[in-house]
């Protein structure tokens, strides 16, 4: 078994608040990212594929399909954007890197056709990141 | 459903690699320059990670100003610009890197309880790092 991890990076903003929480609540569990009109991050995307190395082709994965899943199920729904207004999943799910996370193995797990999707690694500075599994 | 977050952290210090079950030669051959009678310091850079479900309401899996707040009192302030050697964590231990990874997952373990302890890992260096994932954890 052979891991491979492809890199992105995308920019987004967001905010964070939970219409069922009062004002007070939200403020005290988000602090600063409770702002309503959103900041923004430099998001930098590990997705890590795994399977067997392919005899004839030497590859876990042809690197330029999974760039271009990534790019098209990911990056052109989520660079550039407000998270919370602009992508669907965000509409009733808190866009925190948890959540990102999350989103981003549900959107590439049914597209990934050869290799297995391992992890989803998100960070939302250099000093953040989750990682999600698929686990439930 | 389950993930990890990481977190890093940086602090500054200073240590000496020396035991006193050694002869000074046998100190001397084990830790080279590390060994020097002053010490010297380094810059630390703190990888805590935890996990747990991702809570419905916040989306989290615990809140980053906790997870701060007990780093920054528990941790930071003990061992930010101090002399490792004379905290009483390395009363009886060497203040080696992997040594101050078990005392920080101790600490972690004992004090922290918004998520479930995952591991702890430090840069020495941009060249050396260690981790530990507690007594009972087998890495695949």
């Amino acid at each position: 078994m052979v891991y491979l991890t492809r890199k992105a990076e995308f920019s987004a903003s967001h905010y964070y608040h939970n219409p069922e929480f009062s004002a007070e609540e939200n403020q005290r569990i988000f602090g600063k990212c409770n702002n309503p009109n959103g900041h923004g991050h430099n998001y930098t995307l590990e997705v890590t594929v795994k399977g067997e190395v392919d005899p004839r082709s030497g590859f876990v994965v042809d690197l330029k399909q999974l760039k271009e899943t990534m790019s098209r199920e990911v990056l052109d729904a989520l660079d550039h954007r407000f998270l919370n207004k602009e992508v669907p999943e965000f509409l009733s799910r808190i866009p925190t890197t948890e959540n990102l996370a999350i989103t981003i193995w549900q959107r590439l797990s049914p597209k990934l056709q050869a290799a297995h999707l391992h992890r989803v690694r998100v960070y939302e500075t250099p000093e953040l990141f989750v990682d999600f599994y698929g686990e439930a | 459903m389950k993930a990890y977050l990481t977190r890093r952290y940086m602090f500054s210090a200073s240590h000496r690699l020396h035991s006193d079950s050694m002869s000074e030669a046998e100190n001397a051959a084990t830790y080279g320059k590390c060994n020097n009678p002053y010490g010297h310091g380094h810059n630390y850079t703190l990888e805590v990670t935890v996990s747990g479900s991702v809570n419905e309401s916040t989306g989290m899996v615990c809140n980053l100003m906790d997870l701060d707040a007990f780093v920054q009192r528990e941790i930071l302030e003990r061992f930010d610009h101090q002399n490792l050697n004379t905290i009483a964590d390395f009363a009886r231990t060497v203040p080696t890197t992997e040594n101050l990874c078990i005392v920080v997952y101790d600490i972690l373990q004992r004090g922290f309880r918004h998520a479930h302890l995952e591991k702890v890992r430090f840069e020495e260096t941009m060249m050396n790092s260690f981790e530990y994932w507690g007594e009972n954890r087998v890495i695949e």
